[in-house]
């Protein structure tokens, strides 16, 4: 395994870094390679500004059981004419 | 011109307006019924839509209605609401609270809050990206579903899905700069 990664395995790990899903080594090559490369390093700090957003904006979904209640409820009445 | 998709409407909208209406019920059961009773209504006053607003924009205006009457039916339980106002200055006291009341015409002023909400904001974002990307951004990012629970509900790889991803990823970041962070 090399230690200074490409590019486009920067953004890959960055992507699952964001997840907690990239290794410990990954980051660490990762680091490396955003301390040399400008681009990569403009991209993951927006990469991670991304992440903190969506989780300060705490969104609520509704359950899929719900939704599919709903769907359900909205296709009935589809059929019975309002449609029409 | 907009056209209406009721078929899409729950795909599409059904978490945009739970979290309209869930900062302003704060009942997670009122507020499914309510949208709930939104889409209905839509459908049935499909033919008053005229194409000049969003599809969004309209079943929001509905749902507007469905909360006012919401508060309007506990209120009346109650027997009597409650109106605690502040007085501007002794001069005014008195007046009518009519008087006193924003312009209800005043459209910006509300959208200007609308457009406060930052998960209102995020979900407008995601509505313009293709539904499949859409909905497995959604699973990872807000759901915070494995991997593996995606891959195996959509029949996709980890590699497909990482493409996908970071396409949203990055539709995201731009559409949240040019609305949100300006």
């Amino acid at each position: 395994m090399k230690f200074f990664m490409k590019c486009d395995e920067a953004v890959h790990v960055c992507d699952k870094s964001q997840y907690n899903e990239a290794s410990f080594f990954e980051k660490l090559k990762l680091k490396m390679h955003i301390l040399i490369c400008v681009l990569c390093r403009s991209h993951a700090k927006q990469n991670t500004k991304l992440t903190k957003t969506i989780k300060s904006a705490n969104i609520k979904t509704l359950r899929p059981e719900e939704k599919q209640r709903i769907k359900t409820k909205l296709q009935n009445e589809i059929k019975n004419g309002h449609n029409s | 011109m907009e056209v209406l998709n009721p078929d899409q409407w729950v795909d599409k909208y059904a978490d945009y307006l739970y979290n309209y209406t869930i900062v302003r019920v704060n009942d997670p059961i009122v507020a499914q019924d309510l949208i709930s009773e939104t889409f209905l209504a839509g459908l049935k006053s499909k033919k008053n839509f005229k194409g000049e607003a969003t599809e969004r924009t309209w079943l929001i205006s509905i749902l507007k209605r469905k909360i006012i009457d919401y508060y309007r039916k506990i209120n009346s339980k109650k027997g009597k609401a409650e109106v605690h106002i502040s007085y501007r200055d002794e001069d005014s006291e008195g007046d009518w609270l009519e008087e006193n009341a924003a312009d209800p015409f005043d459209r910006t002023a509300e959208d200007r809050m609308e457009n406060k909400e930052l998960g209102l904001a995020i979900l407008e974002c995601l509505e313009k990206l293709p539904e499949k990307q859409a909905t497995i951004f959604k699973l990872k990012t807000v759901e915070n579903f494995d991997t593996e629970t995606i891959c195996k509900e959509y029949n996709i790889t980890p590699s497909n899905l990482w493409v996908i991803i970071h396409r949203a990823r990055k539709s995201m970041v731009e559409c949240l700069e040019k609305n949100w962070f300006n």
